[in-house]
């Protein structure tokens, strides 16, 4: 690692204050981004920890219902206490293992954008609001393709808020080495239609499957799931094929319907 | 050079880290403790896992700084003051839960955590437990075994399946 | 009642109460005074010529020492290859040199091109990357088949072409061989991979240079299975220092599986940087480096044959090879697809006529080695698998198949030069069928097709050769070492004992099953008897730890010191009871004399050679030690049969174990809890390789599984309960203990029954799938069945 200050604000306001300084980086559970540093691949002059903000840990429900989850929550508390939206729950309960579930949170994993991460699904399918120092930001506006997001340098994440769906599932089918997702597709109903994300399969990154969404809207059974999408633009590494992906795309699908009904 | 303190093993411990410095090479330089061991770079292989807090985390993925005012128990704060092993480290060593040792302390450490959540866990939740603790030489079988029978679990039926 | 004392009990270990405390002293645990630090610069170029090398900016750097290039070790050694092949026209193979620091040409990403060594290892980084390197990029060689064409580029420019040897064996049956194909009523033939591996024990690499100028002695503590070959091959071959200036110590080493038999550049670069910069100079692995500088192990594509008559005996075998050495030869690398390899040809099979062609082949990756089993998994994998093809295609049991052509005749001498001694293969057989529940597996199959899943069954059986072996047969074959192994024993004066070995222990729990043995000669507890090993200023000389050969050959040079020592006593005994020396018996820690009631402790007989007042000084000397060396008269032949089940999802392709049987014939067992928990490690590799592993290249040699994100290791939610019994037991003929090796067979024997249960997996589902590669991943799995 190339060596930087550390920094922990205990308020928001001062830890977007400590990220004014010139390549100055959030630092949230670090699970990724302490062995990118390792590797050199980043050159942070400071590191601002967003770990000793009370404000920003924690989980409750909305005016609007929605469950509104602290940017610093780490996984294993979502995991426990996001039992108002149980398949994000779960989700949670399967990032990484017990030890990085202890670290890793929430803001670190939408900031970061892996296009294999699980929260960018959960995300995307709920039409979750990312909401910052700064401003508001829909899901939809916010994945912007892999590790890109529409955060500004210094924005931080300080919420995320989940409308909490009628019925919703989530299927990872896992990279055997990695464990992060090899394709992952989160299904959420709500009243007025199905969102379906997929993460891991795009080397865009996490993308909405909109045929899906439009025939689980008017048929909300594992059989509506239409067949494999395009493999075009999957991704193709050791672990699988584009059309193995886009073939794991509907069989999760299907899967993750059949769980939510 | 922040100035950090923590309680290590119930000793309160000082010292002076660069923003860089990892809470495994802190333990391991410069307070000299080395059963954290270090077995890879991307945070998988579990050899460094302590207790910040009282949770399992790696400490090769935290930094030093990030554990000032922490509490840490290391695997050499778990045996009792006169060596007397815990019950887990003596399921370890009654099941042959452990060859190289290496891996060892990380195991440890986080079948304590997993036994405190869960006190009866199944075959199946602590193999999922142990997701990111990597063991190259038992096959799992016996540290599988051992942290059933230091959960009070009957495991005579296993050696003969 | 099992025994809880001595040879056969199933002690727990000594050693664990210090890993378990944290208070193991691996080598990485080592700081010394003063010490430096180093950071090699490595090439991030497969193939390349070295054309700008300049540290002049670097070496101005805050914190460093000295900067080391090849200029540096112009004058030093390479690295020594320790056995040469001979092909099959008589020839030499062809035997590249082996840079320390690469000189003029990169030949895999991650060989050194310099070495920083700084006051602190950030500053070591730091420097290293302001060296300014440029390498001119030649074209990659890293298929096999493209390496072997005319027109290939060359890895080595003063090589002949990429070919290191052309080896057959046994190039005389060749003609009978080809008529017995020939003649045959059925042939299957088979082309596989057996698949690269990084063979990635948990503890990377480390080793620690020291240097005392005022004796002018070097100092290696190193992560070593066998410091005294390290010190001999450095020292003699390498840095020329001689080995009493040279002292190697390998302290608690955290996993080898073959990968650190091997002497490397960094050990023999520290040694030399310490005496350079007379100060302790450091290196740690990161598990980045170690992917890309540990030797791999496996990487063959073989085709096989195997000829039948109209009864489904076996009548021939032939198998090509091609085998990859990468860019250059480590320490035994052209040993494990010939000698280790071909003669594990014939199996458990009385198969008459075998034929094997191995082609080794330089590539621009990183070195291959012996990975756990080293020869003999590559071996069993392709004669089991094109033995159960043969069955599918005659539509015979695959057991029945096996049976029909078991060897059952000890001792056999196969057609690929080997002796078996003992064996039992119907035992071993029996077994498992008794603890795999065969009869059951219908009615699971269709459990899991409830369920929408497909399950499959597998048996394979093996054998291997441990226990390496007879010096002069090796020296033979090519080996540039004995392969003894020496033992001390030394009592003290109060009558407990210290062992010295030259077997180092790595997990494989020396320190508790040596005593166990000597327990039992003596009659003593085993805690009157201390192991000491890995370091060659206390062990006299050792050939170290690898091939399954510890007790069988570490053990039986334990045991002839051991008879010494009893043979020694039992004079002094006879003295001190003035009786005859026949009479003398040694039973319970106490000598008596026959038909009386005459009896003295063991005690008081170490004692009286330590304080010999009453003592036959004109017969014998003072004092109670003795050192042996043994070396074996042959191999030793541990066998057996394996099963395995699975259940493969036809959706996703992903297989799960759900069953693992393994019945092993390892002669006679000192511990059995150990003896199960290396089978049981055993069997996770081998899954591993059949499931999950898989070293990839890309086509200009980036290693593309260069970490755990993209190597995947086993995990204990990948693999279930094994089921394993060695009771089928056929003891050694030619080792006092009667002993054979246990620390392989899993790994060598579990690839085929995983392969086996999910090609018979997709076939109930009638799918045409004969062979699919390891690693059986989903995405392959899915795709075979497309």
């Amino acid at each position: 690692m190339y060596n930087f200050d550390f920094e922990k604000p205990s308020t928001v306001a001062d830890a977007v204050a400590a990220l004014g300084q010139e390549d100055a980086q959030a630092l949230g559970g670090g699970q990724t981004l302490i062995p990118t540093l390792k590797q050199r691949l980043a050159s942070p002059s400071k590191l601002v920890s967003l770990k000793g903000i009370p404000e920003m840990v924690g989980i409750c429900r909305g005016d609007d219902g929605a469950l509104c989850i602290g940017g610093a929550t780490p996984h294993v508390q979502v995991a426990a206490e996001a039992g108002d939206y149980p398949a994000l729950a779960a989700l949670a309960s399967h990032i990484g293992d017990p030890a990085v579930r202890n670290r890793g949170t929430i803001g670190g994993s939408l900031a970061n954008n892996d296009p294999a991460a699980c929260y960018p699904a959960a995300a995307l399918a709920s039409g979750a609001t990312i909401k910052t120092n700064s401003r508001e930001i829909a899901a939809d506006d916010y994945f912007q393709g892999m590790f890109t997001t529409a955060l500004e340098e210094g924005e931080i994440i300080t919420e995320v808020r989940f409308p909490v769906p009628e019925k919703a599932n989530y299927q990872k089918f896992v990279q055997p080495a990695s464990r992060f997702a090899l394709t992952g597709v989160f299904v959420a109903k709500y009243a007025d239609g199905v969102r379906v994300a997929v993460t891991g399969a795009s080397e865009e990154g996490v993308f909405r499957w909109t045929e899906a969404e439009a025939a689980l809207s008017s048929n909300f059974s594992a059989d509506a799931v239409p067949s494999a999408p395009s493999a075009d633009g999957m991704i193709g590494d050791i672990h699988g094929t584009p059309e193995y992906r886009a073939h794991l795309i509907a069989v999760l699908t299907k899967r993750a319907v059949a769980a939510a009904a | 050079m922040p100035d950090i303190k923590m309680k290590v093993n119930g000793v309160e411990r000082s010292g002076s880290v660069e923003g860089r410095d990892l809470l495994s090479s802190f333990l391991r330089d410069d307070l000299g403790l080395t059963g954290t061991h270090v077995g890879c770079d991307t945070s998988q292989c579990g050899a460094c896992v302590v207790h910040v807090d009282g949770e399992a985390v790696k400490s090769c993925t935290m930094l030093a700084a990030e554990a000032d005012g922490a509490e840490i128990v290391t695997i050499e704060g778990m045996a009792a003051p006169d060596g007397t092993l815990n019950t887990i480290q003596q399921a370890f060593q009654d099941h042959h839960g452990l060859q190289c040792g290496f891996c060892t302390p990380g195991m440890v450490m986080s079948a304590s955590a997993l036994l405190k959540e869960n006190p009866k866990p199944t075959e199946a939740e602590i193999r999922a437990y142990l997701e990111g603790n990597i063991c190259r030489c038992t096959g799992y079988h016996n540290i599988v075994k051992a942290i059933m029978a230091a959960s009070g679990q009957d495991v005579g039926a296993i050696a003969a399946e | 009642m099992p025994k809880d004392h001595g040879i056969g009990a199933a002690q727990t270990r000594r050693e664990d109460v210090r890993f378990l405390t944290g208070q193991g002293n691996y080598t990485d645990d080592i700081n010394l005074k003063g010490q430096a630090y180093v950071h090699f610069l490595r090439s991030d170029v497969a193939h390349g010529k070295i054309a700008k090398l300049d540290t002049s900016a670097a070496a101005a750097m805050p914190g460093v020492v000295r900067i080391f290039t090849s200029a540096d070790f112009e004058g030093v050694g390479g690295l020594p290859c320790g056995w040469q092949v001979t092909d099959k026209h008589g020839e030499p193979m062809q035997e590249p040199a082996h840079p320390i620091i690469a000189s003029g040409k990169v030949r895999h990403v991650g060989e050194i091109v310099a070495a920083v060594v700084a006051e602190s290892l950030p500053q070591a980084r730091d420097a290293a990357e302001a060296i300014e390197l440029d390498i001119e990029e030649l074209p990659p060689v890293v298929d096999m088949k493209a390496a072997l064409e005319a027109g290939s580029a060359k890895v080595h420019d003063d090589l002949t072409s990429n070919l290191c040897y052309d080896w057959g064996f046994v190039e005389e049956n060749k003609g009978a061989v080809e008529e017995a194909f020939g003649k045959a009523a059925h042939v299957t033939t088979l082309e596989l991979v057996n698949n690269r591996l990084i063979a990635n024990p948990m503890e990377p690499r480390v080793a620690v240079g020291d240097y005392t100028r005022h004796s002018d002695e070097s100092t290696l503590y190193t992560t070593s299975q066998n410091p005294h070959v390290i010190r001999l091959l450095m020292g003699a071959f390498v840095l020329g220092i001689p080995e009493h200036k040279l002292r190697v110590v390998a302290p608690d080493v955290g996993g080898g599986f073959g990968t650190k038999i091997f002497h490397y550049a960094e050990e023999a670069f520290c040694t030399f940087a310490a005496k350079a910069c007379n100060r302790a100079v450091k290196w740690t692995s990161t598990r980045s480096e170690a992917f890309m500088s540990d030797a791999h192990g496996r990487d063959h594509v073989t085709t096989i044959q195997l000829a039948l008559d109209e009864n489904n005996n076996f009548t021939a075998l032939r198998t090509d090879t091609l085998a990859n050495m990468g860019a250059y030869l480590s320490t035994f690398a052209p040993s494990v697809p010939t000698w280790l390899h071909g003669t594990l040809m014939a199996g458990n099979y009385k198969t008459p006529l075998i034929y094997v062609n191995v082609k080794a082949v330089f590539t621009n990756t990183v070195p291959v080695d012996a990975y756990r089993g080293a020869g003999r998994p590559e071996a069993t994998y392709q004669l089991e698998r094109v033995i159960d093809k043969a069955a599918r295609e005659l539509g015979v049991d695959p057991i029945a198949l096996r049976r029909q052509n078991f060897v059952t005749e000890f001792p056999y001498a196969t057609p690929v030069a080997v002796e078996y001694d003992t064996g039992d293969y119907h035992g071993t057989m029996d077994a498992l069928e008794r603890m795999a529940d065969f009869a059951g597996f219908e009615a699971r199959r269709k459990e899991s097709e409830a369920k929408g899943k497909l399950r499959g069954l597998g048996v394979n059986c093996y054998i291997e050769a441990c226990g390496i072996a007879p010096s002069n047969l090796v020296g033979q074959l090519g080996a540039r070492a004995g392969l003894y192994e020496s033992a001390t024993v030394r009592v003290n004066a109060t009558g407990g004992l210290v062992v010295m070995t030259g077997s180092h222990s790595h997990g494989q729990g020396h320190e508790t099953t040596f005593p166990q043995v000597i327990a039992e000669m003596i009659g003593i507890d085993e805690s009157m008897v201390e192991i000491v090993h890995g370091d060659t200023s206390k062990v006299p000389m050792g050939m170290g730890t690898y091939g399954s050969r510890s007790l069988a050959v570490g053990g039986s040079a334990m045991v002839r010191a051991a008879e010494k020592i009893i043979n020694k006593t039992k004079k002094i005994a006879a003295h001190l009871m003035e009786a005859s020396e026949a009479d003398i018996e040694l039973k319970d820690g106490a000598f008596s004399v026959a038909g009386t009631d005459k009896s003295v402790a063991w005690g008081d007989v170490c004692l009286a050679a330590y304080v010999p007042h009453n003592y036959p000084l004109e017969d014998i000397e003072p004092g109670l030690e003795e050192t042996a060396f043994y070396d074996p008269s042959n191999f030793t032949y541990p066998s057996g049969a394996y099963a395995c089940e699975v259940e493969v999802d036809p959706e996703t392709g992903k297989v799960t174990i759900e069953r693992f049987a393994a019945a092993d014939d390892f002669g006679n067992v000192v511990n059995p809890m150990i003896v199960e928990g290396q089978v049981h490690g055993g069997i996770a590799q081998g899954v591993g390789q059949a499931l999950l592993e898989g070293c990839v290249y890309d086509e200009n040699g980036q290693l593309l599984s260069a970490s755990y994100m993209d190597y995947a290791m086993p995990r204990a939610d990948d693999l279930p309960f094994y089921s394993v019994d060695h009771s089928s037991a056929t003891p050694c003929t030619h080792n006092p203990l009667g002993v054979k090796g246990c620390g392989e067979a899993g790994a060598i024997g579990s690839p085929p029954s995983v392969v086996n249960a999910v090609v018979d997996a997709l076939q109930s589902a009638g799918k045409n799938v004969t062979h699919i590669d390891m690693p059986l991943t989903p995405a392959r799995v899915w795709a075979a069945m497309q």
